[in-house]
């Protein structure tokens, strides 16, 4: 462990972490101790954390702001989706999820890089609302989506169910805004968890690799870079692919959660784009552990405000701004240095007892 | 340095704002509860959005059945034994929803009243099949929330109900020749309520010149839709939505001068408790509801003045299904001659069998039954605006 | 003259989308932050003029007036609490804590005002105009809203240009340090973009739910991101531009709906904004930003 590179102690703690947790969870569950909500919340989490990591890749990493990940989540999500429940019945369990998984994350990967490639040519808020705007349109789309699968084979329709034209005995896989309902429920919280635990070894060697590096000499001087001769289109598509995927990882896990997958504003729009964004944001840009401590606390948050009935949500709110001003006011992190309150401090005195005790 | 220390205090912030959350979290019950730690009572659990876009839906629900549950409580409960009430926000949101369901199942409930929208309800029905508790859904109108299990029951009329009696209604009483529809494509319900028209309006050969949709994202305008219908020379428009964007579409087409039939379905149900809202807009606008805020009887005159009384305003047709909610299970929590102690699986299997045999008379509809699937049998009642008020017609 | 008329109604359309649209340059322009919180700061003006005309019986412009005052009032003490503690951070962090603000008028609305829509009774008691027999009409409300977008455009225009706290407007968006060293009182001139920016918001509130008339906690957010999107459509930051973008965006999605898919129409307009901002990567009248090397 000694001879390892800071980073690398570093991802190795957060992985020990990630498992001592999941092993805690695990046995909770296993003995009863567990909420319902909790469990429930499990996979769920693991989800978010996926798309905060992919998109902790592209805000810390690639320096833009993208306001469209929960569009590549969605697109993940339904194609994922609609692959289990078509082959519900011919193809066995454990291979389908895992091709379901692959599907969802190629498909992802895939819009990901042919929207990376006019999208990257802009620069700051600009590319964040083309982002938004591709994500508003996946979410479009979706909507008005309507398959069905007969005896004559697939019938896909963008208007509405009737111009299908299904046969009678024809079943609609995905019925337009009512989505996709009966998805094979397989997501557990062990594959949440080696899925969170891959997307952090795969970001993390990505992003010490001669790639990554080159990615972070373009986010820190693009000019600079381009002048040393590196092809910068093509190391921010190679970023922006990653990130894309690792969302789509997300939204396998979260279809797979669930029974019915429909895509509104507050689930694959703008509103869960802006969400994830707060957990990159208030986890610390380019800190991926920050990142999933940040979703497991911001998604487990409102849960816990439940108590308070109708001012849950205006709790939420102010505990949300306070954790803003508190984490980023210049002034405030004086103030904590001043006073010994900065993490590092209390961490070191939490050591020092313990090493007293 | 700065930003590991940065990521670090974040940690401890974090951990702290787990633990008031936590805290609280332990306070169990939200303002809507019956306090009745330690007694032994029926748990009944309640789903609907009392936040966000939809959360007026919600929160007529989530009073109108702490109103219902006031009254059996008084009335000496259930079988002896008194109701507690716990009602969780889901934000309209199927993970949301899910995660208030198991809310709910924490604080031990034995039968859930919910949930309010139809995409949250799909979700939870499948967590209350497998977990067998018996769930019926006040006003959640899609088929996907019934298919595919047997505990889930509506109060509402479904989604093919609702368009097939539309369209069969407005081609038997001849109230337009020319029928133009806009539909909210991005809703389930919506657009669940339209392919059901479209449908049998094929059937009975209604003429549809016109088909529109509107999203989610833009429903604020519908001077297009309606220019369209206009042009396509529609004298109908069926407008399978809820009543906030209905008052948009009423006015907007009033300024165009543009003054079809307008015919609703359930959602349109709570139009004219907009307050400040013009009524003379919604003079002759057809709609399908079980209920009306002004009617004559005694139990809607009644939990009308209850219900104005404790929230200082008008319950709409989700209000009055929940009302009904409460009291079909106590109908048939006392057929099955059930007490709280039974299992949630015992409590689950008996309501599935005895709801079948009930016939309800309730706020919203005379001699409404269930069958093996989920569906209510009642008639949907067409009403006109007229003078500000709802009158049947026939 | 189908055609005409639709394309009035997308005027009528754009010109709220510009109007909102109009406050977010405006701060995005000085202060370089994104005010997610602008949409619902609408919300709260359209809420009061309502309880100053319908419950309080005013008249619509001493409503109005009221609105302005209360909206600049709380536009400060939201700057002051929420994004001044953060002026020395990244964008991000502002970005952010303006969602949280966001989510917290929302919220608040949602406690004060309860969750049923109200109906917004018109501020403006005009017909408006007939045209060619009937067959042509513009709407009151679309009259008065392009001529306020109008009036306010110039208006701020000529104070950006012309007065001296105008001026500092300009400086400190140039370069705050520079500003600085000028003896320009940074803080202040970002207080008073908010400020003016928030004032804007009330009259925004009013004219959007003129033309749509239905007020709930939620009427400012989609808007608001609309609004958002013309801004950049135009070129963010460019004042002329928030007109330009707002107008055509609402054009766009009028002529859409009516002639390609009223179910894609969403989806049209995001396509055309990203074409356009292939073609001119920053907005129709935006500034080329030169990269320093």
């Amino acid at each position: 462990m000694k001879n390892l590179n800071k980073s690398t102690q570093k991802l190795i703690i957060s992985i020990l972490v990630i498992v001592v947790l999941y092993i805690v969870m695990a046995v909770m569950e296993s003995t009863g101790n567990l909420s319902s909500l909790m469990s429930g919340l499990l996979v769920p989490v693991c989800a978010y954390s996926l798309v905060a990591i992919g998109l902790n890749l592209c805000v810390g990493y690639l320096g833009e702001l993208s306001l469209g990940h929960a569009g590549f989540m969605c697109v993940g999500a339904f194609t994922s989706a609609f692959f289990s429940k078509a082959y519900a019945n011919t193809i066995p369990d454990v291979p389908r999820f895992i091709l379901a998984l692959l599907i969802g994350t190629f498909f992802a990967a895939l819009f990901g890089f042919l929207i990376a490639i006019p999208v990257l040519r802009l620069s700051g808020d600009y590319l964040a609302i083309v982002t938004l705007a591709f994500g508003e349109i996946i979410k479009n789309v979706i909507n008005v989506l309507y398959v069905g699968i007969d005896s004559n084979g697939l019938h896909v329709s963008m208007k509405d169910m009737m111009s299908l034209g299904l046969e009678p005995d024809g079943t609609l896989l995905v019925n337009g805004a009512q989505g996709i309902t009966g998805t094979p429920r397989q997501a557990t919280f062990l594959i949440g968890v080696l899925l969170v635990i891959f997307a952090l070894v795969v970001t993390f060697n990505f992003v010490n690799s001669r790639t990554g590096r080159a990615v972070k000499a373009i986010r820190d001087n693009q000019i600079a870079a381009e002048t040393v001769g590196l092809p910068i289109t093509k190391y921010k598509l190679i970023a922006f692919t990653i990130s894309a995927a690792i969302a789509g990882v997300g939204g396998v896990l979260y279809a797979h959660n669930i029974n019915s997958l429909t895509a509104t504003t507050n689930n694959f729009g703008y509103n869960m784009s802006i969400m994830i964004l707060v957990y990159v944001v208030l986890g610390g840009i380019g800190n991926f552990s920050g990142s999933l401590i940040a979703t497991v606390v911001l998604t487990m948050l409102p849960e816990m405000l439940r108590g308070l009935s109708n001012y849950r949500m205006l709790i939420y709110s102010i505990v949300l701004i306070a954790l803003m001003l508190f984490n980023w006011a210049p002034d405030i992190l004086k103030f904590r240095a001043d006073h010994g309150l900065t993490s590092k401090t209390i961490l070191g005195k939490i050591k020092k007892t313990k090493e007293v005790q | 340095m700065k930003r590991k220390m940065l990521s670090l205090g974040l940690c401890a912030m974090m951990t702290a704002s787990l633990l008031v959350g936590c805290g609280s979290g332990n306070t169990e019950g939200s303002a809507e509860n019956v306090e009745t730690s330690g007694e032994l009572t029926w748990r009944i659990g309640g789903i609907g959005p009392t936040t966000g876009g939809a959360a007026q839906y919600g929160q007529g629900v989530m009073n109108a059945i702490q109103i219902a549950v006031d009254e059996v409580n008084a009335a000496g409960g259930i079988n002896g034994y008194q109701i507690s009430f716990n009602f969780q926000d889901d934000e309209a949101d199927p993970q949301k929803s899910v995660n208030a369901y198991n809310t709910l199942k924490d604080w031990g409930m034995q039968i859930l009243e919910g949930t309010v929208t139809s995409g949250a309800c799909a979700a939870v029905s499948a967590e209350t099949y497998n977990d067998r508790i018996f769930q019926i859904t006040p006003s959640a109108s899609s088929t996907s929330v019934i298919e595919g299990n047997d505990n889930t029951f509506q109060i509402c009329f479904s989604d093919p109900n609702q368009g097939t009696v539309s369209a069969d209604y407005i081609a038997e009483n001849g109230l337009g020749t020319k029928i133009g529809v806009i539909y909210d494509s991005s809703d389930p319900y919506s657009s669940g309520v339209y392919q059901n028209f479209a449908t049998e309006a094929a059937n009975v050969g209604l003429d549809v010149v016109a088909t529109e949709a509107f999203t989610s994202d833009s429903k604020t305008d519908f001077t297009t839709q309606l220019q369209k219908c206009k042009d396509a020379g529609a004298d109908l428009l069926f407008l399978p939505f809820y009543y906030t964007e209905g008052s948009i579409v009423l006015t907007q087409a009033n300024k165009m001068g543009y003054a079809p039939t307008m015919f609703g379905v359930d959602g349109f149900d709570g139009l004219l408790g907009v307050e400040n809202f013009d009524v003379s807009l919604a003079e002759g606008v057809y709609l399908l509801t079980p209920f009306a805020a002004d009617a004559d009887d005694e139990a809607t005159k009644k939990f009308v003045a209850t219900y104005e009384e404790s929230y200082k305003d008008t319950p709409n047709q989700f209000a009055a299904d929940a009302y009904d909610g409460v009291y079909i299970i106590k109908e048939a929590l006392e057929a099955a001659n059930l007490t709280p102690e039974a299992s949630n699986e015992e409590i689950c299997d008996a309501l599935i069998s005895e709801i079948q045999n009930v016939n309800y008379n309730g706020l919203t509809g005379e001699g409404m039954t269930w069958n093996d699937k989920g569906e209510v049998s009642k008639d949907p009642k067409a009403v006109v605006i007229k003078d500000g008020g709802y009158v049947s017609v026939q | 003259m189908g055609f005409l008329t639709y394309l009035i109604n997308g005027l009528s359309l754009g010109s709220v989308y510009a109007i909102i649209a109009l406050g977010y340059t405006m701060v995005y322009g000085i202060a370089k932050m994104l005010n997610f919180a602008h949409g619902d700061v609408i919300m709260i003006g359209a809420y009061l003029v309502f309880m100053c005309m319908s419950n309080s019986g005013l008249p619509a412009v001493v409503s109005i007036v009221i609105a302005i005052a209360c909206c600049t009032v709380l536009g400060i003490i939201i700057e002051k609490i929420a994004y001044k503690p953060l002026r020395k951070a990244t964008n991000l962090a502002v970005l952010i804590t303006a969602i949280g603000v966001s989510y917290f008028l929302q919220n608040m609305a949602l406690l004060i005002f309860g969750s049923n829509p109200v109906s917004f009774t018109s501020v403006i008691n005009w017909e408006g105009l007939s045209l060619a027999g009937g067959q042509l009409k513009i709407t009151g409300n679309a009259i008065v809203t392009i001529i306020t977008c109008l009036v306010i455009m110039f208006g701020l225009m000529w104070f950006v240009k012309n007065t001296k706290p105008g001026q500092a407007m300009r400086a400190v968006s140039e370069d705050k340090d520079a500003a600085t060293l000028m003896g320009i009182n940074v803080n202040a001139t970002i207080s008073l973009t908010f400020a003016i920016g928030s004032g804007l918001a009330a009259i925004a509130g009013a004219l959007l739910c003129s033309s749509y008339p239905n007020l709930n906690p939620y009427t400012g957010s989609m808007p608001g991101i609309k609004a958002f999107t013309a801004a950049v459509f135009g070129g963010i930051g460019s004042i002329p531009g928030a007109l330009i973008g707002g107008l055509l965006l609402g054009i766009i999605e009028i002529l859409a709906k009516a002639y390609i898919s009223s179910q894609l129409a969403d989806a049209i307009v995001f396509a055309v904004l990203i074409i356009v901002l292939l073609v001119k990567p920053t907005g129709i009248l935006g500034k080329q930003i030169k990269e320093k090397v």
